[in-house]
């Protein structure tokens, strides 16, 4: 079946997210319930988003996503949702939900990996992509570098061995009082200060290893404002988050051209979270062009957790004949490489 | 109190490979300390201990991440996104805490109202020399586990 509209649901985290996507690129909504303004005075994002949050919304949401598409239960040709990874009383919400309403309209159901989900956030706005890809995906949950062959073959790469890189950003920017999530705190506050003023170290691990690491990078930053403090040298904070920023960002570039050029593709595709820093963008689109390369990122609002990426990924899996059982299961520690091959 | 100095991460993980070894189902640890105190890099080395071969990351984000392919099972959590007891509820924590592996808590403070009757409690702290970690057992048998990592005699001091 080419012609698919897929109501897809994603509740991995800490959004509750509804979207419905026509032939994997035409989004007929998307409604994300993002509760990063209560999150703000706690300086983290608040689990208790975990299920109750999720279970209060996603009725709500499902509703108000068929209604902005103008659509009913029965127009759906299929049902998406997000089994993992993730927290696994969030993911349950949206798990038992899809499955019940696939039940119920008698239409297939496609379980989504979150990971392949941000990856196809790029073809909602680019169905002209030509494989083999490098991909960096990265967000505050994940760090990792896959290579893609063709629509669902992937290759594994390289991870973080730590702290994902949006982590660093958000514990650095507490670190720095300057709150909540820290991506575009810094990235703000980054634009009046000097990226080198301040000597970060760069975690290039082994020769060759596409493997990622910044919780070095965390403890020099933190040794650093130690340091300050005991030495009563005023920290300048706009240098600091500028340093560290641009520490961040070189390795997540250099690591990913090097990966270009290695697996010999023409295009490298961004996404996740992380992906809407504008600093990253454009080193990246930069050093993309030297080298010759296309470079893909999605549109702002589909670098976040969303739905619509779920319902993109669904479109191309229900192409490959790859539908999940009314038995599907929410899998907190999902592997990306157990959802490939398997 | 028995406290530990370590020079860099290494020494840190080896303290918590070497922990492994003692640990048994359902044992407790809380983990205290700031930013880049070494929590993490503390609970990479009871995961190595454990045989587990999987990379350990940071479960600041998520929470809860578990672990199933070492001598025993693996609960790592980071507590400090929580904003309430209630949450860990809504977390299922029982199942961690009273299950059959082995829970490590960073930012175990936020939640010792709901700590087992006997745990472990490890301080980390900035130190000039590289990083102290200070032990806090309740119990016999984390003060057997502590006087076996540290030498520090117990039953002499009680």
């Amino acid at each position: 079946m080419d012609k698919t509209i897929i109501l897809a649901v994603e509740t991995s985290c800490d959004e509750t997210a509804v979207a419905i996507v026509k032939d994997g690129k035409e989004v007929l909504a998307d409604v994300v319930a993002s509760q990063i303004s209560t999150h703000q005075k706690f300086g983290g994002v608040v689990p208790e988003v975990a299920s109750r949050k999720h279970l209060e919304l996603i009725n709500i949401i499902i509703e108000e996503a068929l209604n902005k598409a103008n659509l009913k239960i029965p127009d759906l040709t299929h049902f998406a949702v997000t089994y993992g990874p993730g927290l696994v009383g969030a993911l349950l919400v949206g798990v038992a939900t899809t499955k019940a309403m696939s039940f119920a309209a008698e239409k297939p159901l496609i379980g989504v990996h979150h990971i392949e989900g941000h990856v196809y956030a790029n073809f909602l706005t680019h169905s002209d992509i030509e494989f083999p890809v490098v991909c960096l995906i990265v967000s505050g949950g994940h760090t990792t570098l896959i290579k893609i062959l063709e629509h669902g073959k992937y290759e594994f790469l390289g991870q973080t061995r730590d702290d994902a890189a949006g982590e660093a950003f958000d514990k650095i920017s507490r670190a720095l009082g300057l709150g909540y999530p820290g991506g575009p705190k810094i990235e703000l506050k980054a634009k009046e200060g000097n990226p080198k003023a301040v000597n970060l170290p760069r975690a290039w691990l082994e020769e060759g290893s596409y493997d990622f690491s910044f919780s070095g990078l965390k403890s020099a930053v933190l040794n650093y404002l130690n340091q300050c403090e005991m030495k009563n040298i005023p920290i300048n904070k706009a240098d600091i988050a500028a340093s560290f920023q641009e520490a961040v960002v070189e390795v997540l570039v250099e690591k990913t051209v090097g990966a270009a050029v290695k697996e010999k593709v023409k295009t490298i595709l961004l996404a996740g979270g992380v992906a809407a820093n504008s600093v990253l963008r454009t080193r990246l689109s930069l050093r993309a062009e030297e080298k010759g390369f296309r470079l893909v990122y999605p549109p702002m609002k589909y670098c976040t957790d969303n739905a619509a990426m779920i319902g993109a990924a669904a479109h191309y899996k229900v192409l490959r004949g790859e539908f999940a059982g009314l038995n599907l299961n929410a899998v907190p520690n999902l592997k990306f490489s157990d959802y490939t091959s398997g | 109190m028995v406290c530990l100095i370590t020079k860099n991460p290494e020494e840190t993980e080896y303290i918590g490979q070497r922990m492994a070894k003692f640990l048994r189902p359902g044992d407790f640890i809380s983990l205290n300390g700031e930013l880049g105190a070494g929590k993490t890099v503390f609970v990479k080395g009871v995961a190595k201990g454990m045989g587990v071969e999987e990379n350990i990351t940071s479960p600041t984000f998520t929470i809860i991440h578990e672990y199933h392919d070492g001598r025993l099972p693996i609960y790592h959590l980071d507590v400090y996104r929580l904003n309430s007891i209630n949450e860990m509820e809504e977390l299922g924590y029982e199942e961690y805490f009273y299950g059959k592996g082995i829970t490590l808590v960073e930012w175990g403070n936020l939640i010792v109202d709901i700590f087992p009757s006997e745990f472990l409690v490890l301080e980390f702290k900035q130190n000039p020399e590289g990083r102290e970690i200070c032990f806090y057992p309740r119990g016999e048998h984390y003060e057997r586990l502590v006087e076996e990592l540290t030498g520090y005699d117990y039953t002499k001091h009680r």
